[in-house]
């Protein structure tokens, strides 16, 4: 990529390495803790699925009955499988449901038992992984059978909150020329302490994340992908309580992309900073191994905060999530940082103020798939000067090389989009593309550009300074202080606290090693 | 009715009651016989919605079994402003500055609002959208409100806590959301609400000021808050702009207002 900005290398090299003193700490409290949905993620992988008639998951059960017999400090996977070695049962579910039933003896084994107890827990999380690996052994297939569709990729929403009407919707926008489908989740579902069973029909403004919705769109798209020639891609969301059986269940049933970020849920779900952080790390592992490149949600920060005014909180936070992901395994090729054009068009210069914030980010993160978020905003209900809007967002995606467009409605803020609406933005982008989609070549920023563009680092530098530099206050104190997104998280609440277990000598998860070796399984082993 | 009260749409003349409607009709519209079919259908239904003369300007199919249409026509239909009805809304919806502005100026300090879900009710949907800053409807919600203190209780949380929460919080109000409908339980729910409040050691006699209680959920009657023994009762499609404006409304009223 040739550069136009020309930042200054080293004040780019002391930016990554503020990041990384600022998220050590937080790494360390990853790796000295586990969590509910940390340890439910485990039986999900060792193959145990379903719910009971109440609809809570068998993993929520075996998981509550462990904890409540003999805590989780050591995992669920030694007590569980010791259960299973020591009471004959034929599988997991069968367990679950006498552990349900109060039937089952949980204990800590020691010695020949414990040995007993963990092989047969890899021996069963490691066919899960072998899934993992299948899948994304045939995703790799499909697009060298078909064609994997030149960058920026078309990514496209449906939630209609029922998947058998979002399974048509999907499949339209794909032969409209969407390269990804994101399935929206109901609103809620991140606050829920249980992944959802089955196929779902009704939702609040989006669809639930469950395994089989999971299942059922990805074989509706890969019958999509088959009928036009090139691989669509399928994304959902890796957040909120249960980010980490989220992020494993996408990884068996091949989603592509996974909305995970490392602060998101923190600011704008309420949900506890020290829970977010243990879990997007767990889950950073599985897409690493699952091949499914994440997507940031920086784009939120812009939504509460003035575009302009917090230009530097975005980048701060990509770099912050750059970190994490790269600790956890996930290389440069499945960073999908996310950044938005979201400055008031009545601001003088926002065009050149967004080209400048666009450019920056990608000259920062040369290598990594950048996803573009379109204006919501600054989107009034007036859908003809949305279209305009949408037309320049789409502009500035195309001069400065984005990676992943997700397409702006001019309906944005008034319902979930028509079908006529997603149509006529794809033919916005298609317009744009072709007609403009070179110009980034010939583009040279001139000086109020690259000041900006320089700006921003700059402020980006100093606040990392304030947040990670030896003797700052840290990452949990600077959420704390409402740095990001002007909200204020204490470290000590939002929801699930009560999930979170410091790990005690003797831990045993067998996951992480499982996944893979290098940094990924430093401080993991048991 | 007079003449003056009477309009029609304006599209470049007076009375010329030209208008523009856009919509997609479940048919194929791909091969020129699909294609006429599909701008018969869709002059058929501007006729039937009042439109005559009408003119397909453009029809774009999408995908094999959908068509899209942009139309324009005369409507035949009169507006009579002398029938047109106001609801008149009891507040004015206040933009988010404005609310925080207001609070200041009025209250002079944080207005705090203490929100949960009763009883065995799990469902948070209805709370955290009016309440998470992520919000609801394309509006932020309430913790997005700089002035606003916002304790976001969770859900199946008990009576008794709620009020003494509320008592410690010295909240200026307390929002409470009910989804589940079963067996008139979110009405039941609102009365125990109403009455623990009232009767609560903490709020009587004098010993705290009694916070403004306000419920919502998808199936409330909105006409139902003296019914229920609360001040507010808030119904489906509610947003956290529509809540915070009532707050302030009833909290924090613009000095010298008349209500």
């Amino acid at each position: 990529m040739n550069t136009k900005l020309n930042l200054d290398p080293e004040k780019v090299r002391l930016a990554r390495e503020l990041a990384r003193q600022a998220g050590e700490p937080v790494t360390e409290l990853a790796k000295t803790h586990t969590t509910v949905s940390i340890e439910r993620a485990v039986l999900r992988l060792g193959g145990l699925d379903g719910a009971d008639a109440h609809g809570m998951p068998w993993v929520n059960r075996l998981t509550d009955a462990v904890r409540d017999a003999v805590g989780l400090s050591r995992g669920v996977a030694l007590p569980a499988w010791d259960a299973m070695v020591a009471g004959g049962y034929p599988d997991l579910r069968t367990l679950a449901e006498q552990a349900a039933a109060g039937q089952v003896k949980f204990r800590l084994p020691a010695g020949g038992e414990a040995v007993a107890a963990r092989e047969q827990a890899v021996r069963s999380v490691a066919r899960g992984v072998a899934t993992i690996d299948a899948q994304r052994a045939r995703r790799t297939r499909m697009i060298a059978d078909l064609a994997d569709p030149p960058q920026p990729w078309i990514y496209l929403i449906v939630a209609t909150g029922d998947i058998y009407e979002d399974i048509p919707q999907a499949q339209a926008a794909a032969r409209e020329g969407a390269d990804v489908i994101a399935v929206i989740r109901s609103t809620g579902q991140s606050l829920l302490d249980y992944v959802p069973e089955g196929a779902t029909r009704e939702g609040y403004a989006g669809t639930y994340a469950t395994r089989e919705n999971f299942r059922l769109m990805r074989a509706a798209l890969d019958e999509t992908s088959r009928e036009l020639g090139r691989y669509v891609r399928l994304t959902n969301y890796a957040s909120g309580l249960c980010m980490p059986e989220i992020a494993t269940l996408a990884g068996l049933e091949r989603l592509d992309m996974m909305l995970n970020d490392c602060m998101y849920g923190i600011i704008f779900r309420d949900i506890n900073p020290v829970r977010t952080f243990i879990d997007q790390r767990f889950s950073r592992q599985v897409h690493a191994r699952a091949g499914i490149v994440i997507n940031t949600g920086e784009d939120n920060y812009l939504t509460t905060a003035d575009a302009v005014d917090a230009a530097h909180t975005v980048v701060v936070s990509q770099l912050l999530n750059e970190y994490f992901a790269v600790e956890a395994g996930l290389e440069t090729w499945q960073l999908g940082l996310g950044h938005a054009f979201e400055i008031n068009p009545s601001v003088p210069d926002s065009f050149l103020l967004e080209l400048a914030h666009a450019q920056l980010v990608r000259e920062l993160f040369p290598g990594a798939p950048l996803k573009y978020m379109p204006p919501t905003k600054h989107m009034t209900g007036n859908v003809f000067a949305g279209y305009l809007l949408d037309a320049f967002f789409n502009l500035c995606g195309l001069m400065t090389d984005q990676s992943i467009l997700l397409v702006g409605m001019m309906t944005e803020g008034i319902h979930t989009p028509f079908l006529s609406d997603r149509d006529l933005a794809l033919e916005n982008v298609r317009y744009v593309r072709s007609a403009a989609g070179r110009l980034g070549m010939s583009f040279q920023p001139d000086s109020f550009v690259t000041g900006r563009a320089h700006q921003v680092l700059d402020e980006a530098v100093g606040l990392l300074r304030r947040i990670g530099a030896d003797g700052a206050p840290g990452l949990l104190a600077a959420i704390a202080d409402g740095t990001f997104g002007v909200t204020r998280r204490p470290p000590d609440g939002g929801r699930g606290l009560d999930g979170v277990v410091a790990r005690a000598d003797g831990y045993f998860n067998p996951v992480p090693a499982l996944l893979g070796g290098g940094k990924r399984a430093e401080g993991d082993a048991e | 009715m007079s003449l003056s009260d009477v309009v029609r749409p304006y599209g470049d003349t007076t009375g010329d009651g030209r208008v523009q409607v856009s919509f997609t009709l479940p048919v194929p519209g791909v091969s020129p016989a699909e294609r006429a079919l599909a701008e018969g259908a869709a002059l058929q239904l501007a006729a039937k919605m009042g439109l005559s003369p009408a003119m397909v300007v453009h029809t774009k199919p999408i995908g094999p079994g959908f068509t899209y249409f942009i139309v324009y026509g005369r409507v035949s239909h009169l507006v009579d402003l002398s029938a047109v009805q106001v609801v008149p809304r009891e507040y004015e919806l206040l933009a988010p500055a404005e609310v925080n502005l207001r609070i200041r100026e009025t209250l002079g300090r944080k207005l705090v609002v203490v929100g949960a879900t009763v009883g065995t009710d799990a469902h948070t949907v209805g709370i955290d959208a009016i309440l998470n800053v992520k919000g609801h409807a394309g509006e932020k919600g309430l913790e997005y409100y700089r002035e606003i203190r916002v304790v976001n209780m969770g859900s199946q949380v008990p009576v008794p806590a709620l009020v003494a929460r509320a008592a410690a919080e010295r909240a200026d109000a307390v929002l409470v959301s009910q989804v589940v409908t079963q067996r008139d339980a979110h009405l039941a729910s609102a009365r125990e609400v109403g009455a623990a409040f009232r009767e609560a050691p903490e709020f009587t006699g004098g010993a705290g000021r009694l916070p403004l209680l306000v419920v919502g959920g998808p199936r409330f009657d909105p006409a139902s808050a003296a019914e229920l023994g609360v001040d507010k009762v808030f119904s489906r499609g509610t947003t956290p702009g529509e809540v915070a404006s009532y707050l302030v409304h009833a909290l924090a009223p613009a000095t010298g207002a008349a209500s």
